[in-house]
């Protein structure tokens, strides 16, 4: 039961952008097209399950043993560069499609911090390894769900008649505040005290 | 590259022509993150300007010897190691600041604008431009982030905190509220819970942009009159 309720609050209570404020440029950056968008949600949820579980293997059988905690920030980054470009390899050897959809989003996410992020609160929280795999599969999903909600309500926006000084960024962040705000109704809907 | 810039414009620029938040829209998620109390964005403000001024020194000094495709590896490796410097010093002489801060120190590595300014200036340019770009990008950074949590920390707590530990003092900015009438039924200011949460982080700074925007095209017409005047009269 405890796995459902990491689910249901890493994607709704406790939404990567929408409450944590992690991974914005991205979020952003990308969210203009709804398909650049949606392939930018599944890399990062593709690259955040990988990447977080090999980080929580390295430093609880590694770091931790070897007491060298300390240096968990340059293992993690040096984790997720090399799973990323790891990732880009294997893709355009054997998923062609998946490589061409993808492939221009691969190399941004080594410096989204919502791929640190996780990794960083899988240890945080002391999860065992199971629940930091769902951990970190349902963050991505809820990092995919926010910029494409975003990048729905933006394509409509092109059309509206914004004022000059607020179009582009300074309006997303206004909408943004608006689908924060409609999430907000979801704290309380499930609690885990860890 | 622009040629023969000068050492104060490399270092101006930073703070108000290419602002990194409110220009290049870098460095977003500590902006919005840290920015509930003051002095949060101060020292998440000084934190950055201490690792992008090193960094920005040690990248520019090593750019001969690095190949082009290691680039980025190696760029990030001296990043961390500074991020991992300014944790313990934090963690061992200001825990107050530790909690506060918390993931958002070790978040600093991939913040946008380090990165950013690494690839785009220090790995192109002299260390002592280097120095001078880091520390004018740190303190536009800064100035962003001061201005944003003061604001959200008066409206949504009616507070300015400006305390490490014990040092320091917190403001109080009831009269304020209380001249504009915003009090509850016993008198007592009444400020808005909103604008410490995530919508309210998201809120303002949109609106801050805007302003700025709209500050800027205002600026920028005006001083278009005023040449054109300039111009028929010197006919």
């Amino acid at each position: 039961m405890i796995y459902f309720y990491i689910f249901i609050s890493s994607i709704f209570v406790n939404n990567f952008i929408l409450s944590r404020f992690l991974g914005l440029c991205p979020f952003i950056g990308v969210s203009k097209r709804l398909s650049a968008s949606f392939g930018m949600g599944i890399a990062v949820t593709f690259v955040m399950t990988i990447a977080g579980a090999i980080s929580y293997l390295e430093f609880n059988f590694i770091l931790k043993p070897l007491k060298i905690e300390f240096l968990d920030t340059i293992v993690f980054i040096l984790t997720i560069a090399s799973t990323v470009q790891l990732l880009e390899m294997l893709l355009q050897k054997y998923v062609p499609f998946l490589y061409n959809s993808l492939g221009i989003f691969l190399p941004l996410i080594t410096t989204n911090c919502a791929v640190l992020g996780v990794s960083q609160l899988n240890i945080l929280y002391d999860y065992n390894f199971l629940e930091a795999l769902v951990f970190d599969f349902s963050s991505g999903l809820g990092f995919t769900l926010a910029i494409i909600l975003m990048a729905g309500i933006r394509e409509k926006l092109e059309f509206g008649n914004v004022p000059r000084s607020f179009r582009g960024v300074p309006i997303a962040f206004i909408v943004a505040s608006l689908m924060s705000l409609a999430f907000l109704g979801f704290s309380n809907l499930v609690k885990i005290n860890k | 590259m622009k040629k023969n810039t000068s050492n104060w414009q490399e270092f101006i620029k930073g703070i108000y022509k290419e602002n990194p938040v409110l220009v290049s829209t870098l460095g977003l998620c500590p902006t919005l993150a840290v920015s509930t109390q003051a002095i949060n964005g101060i020292s998440m403000g000084l934190s950055v300007i201490i690792v992008l001024t090193f960094s920005n020194l040690i990248i520019s000094l090593i750019k001969d010897y690095v190949p082009s495709n290691l680039r980025i590896p190696s760029y990030i490796i001296v990043i961390a190691t500074f991020v991992t410097i300014l944790k313990i010093i934090i963690e061992g002489f200001f825990p107050t600041i530790n909690k506060s801060l918390g993931i958002f120190i070790p978040l600093i590595v991939v913040n946008c604008i380090i990165l950013g300014r690494a690839e785009a200036f220090a790995s192109r340019n002299n260390p002592l431009k280097s120095v001078l770009d880091g520390i004018g990008m740190g303190i536009g950074f800064t100035i962003v982030l001061t201005t944003l949590s003061t604001i959200r920390e008066v409206l949504g707590n009616g507070t300015i905190t400006l305390k490490i530990g014990d040092i320091g003092t917190i403001i109080d900015v009831g009269p304020l509220y209380k001249l504009l009438g915003l009090v509850d039924d016993n008198g007592e200011k009444a400020p808005l819970v909103f604008f410490l949460l995530p919508p309210g982080g998201f809120l303002v700074l949109g609106f801050l942009m805007g302003t700025i925007n709209y500050l800027q095209r205002s600026i920028k017409l005006n001083l278009g009159f005023i040449k054109r005047r300039v111009n028929k009269n010197g006919k």
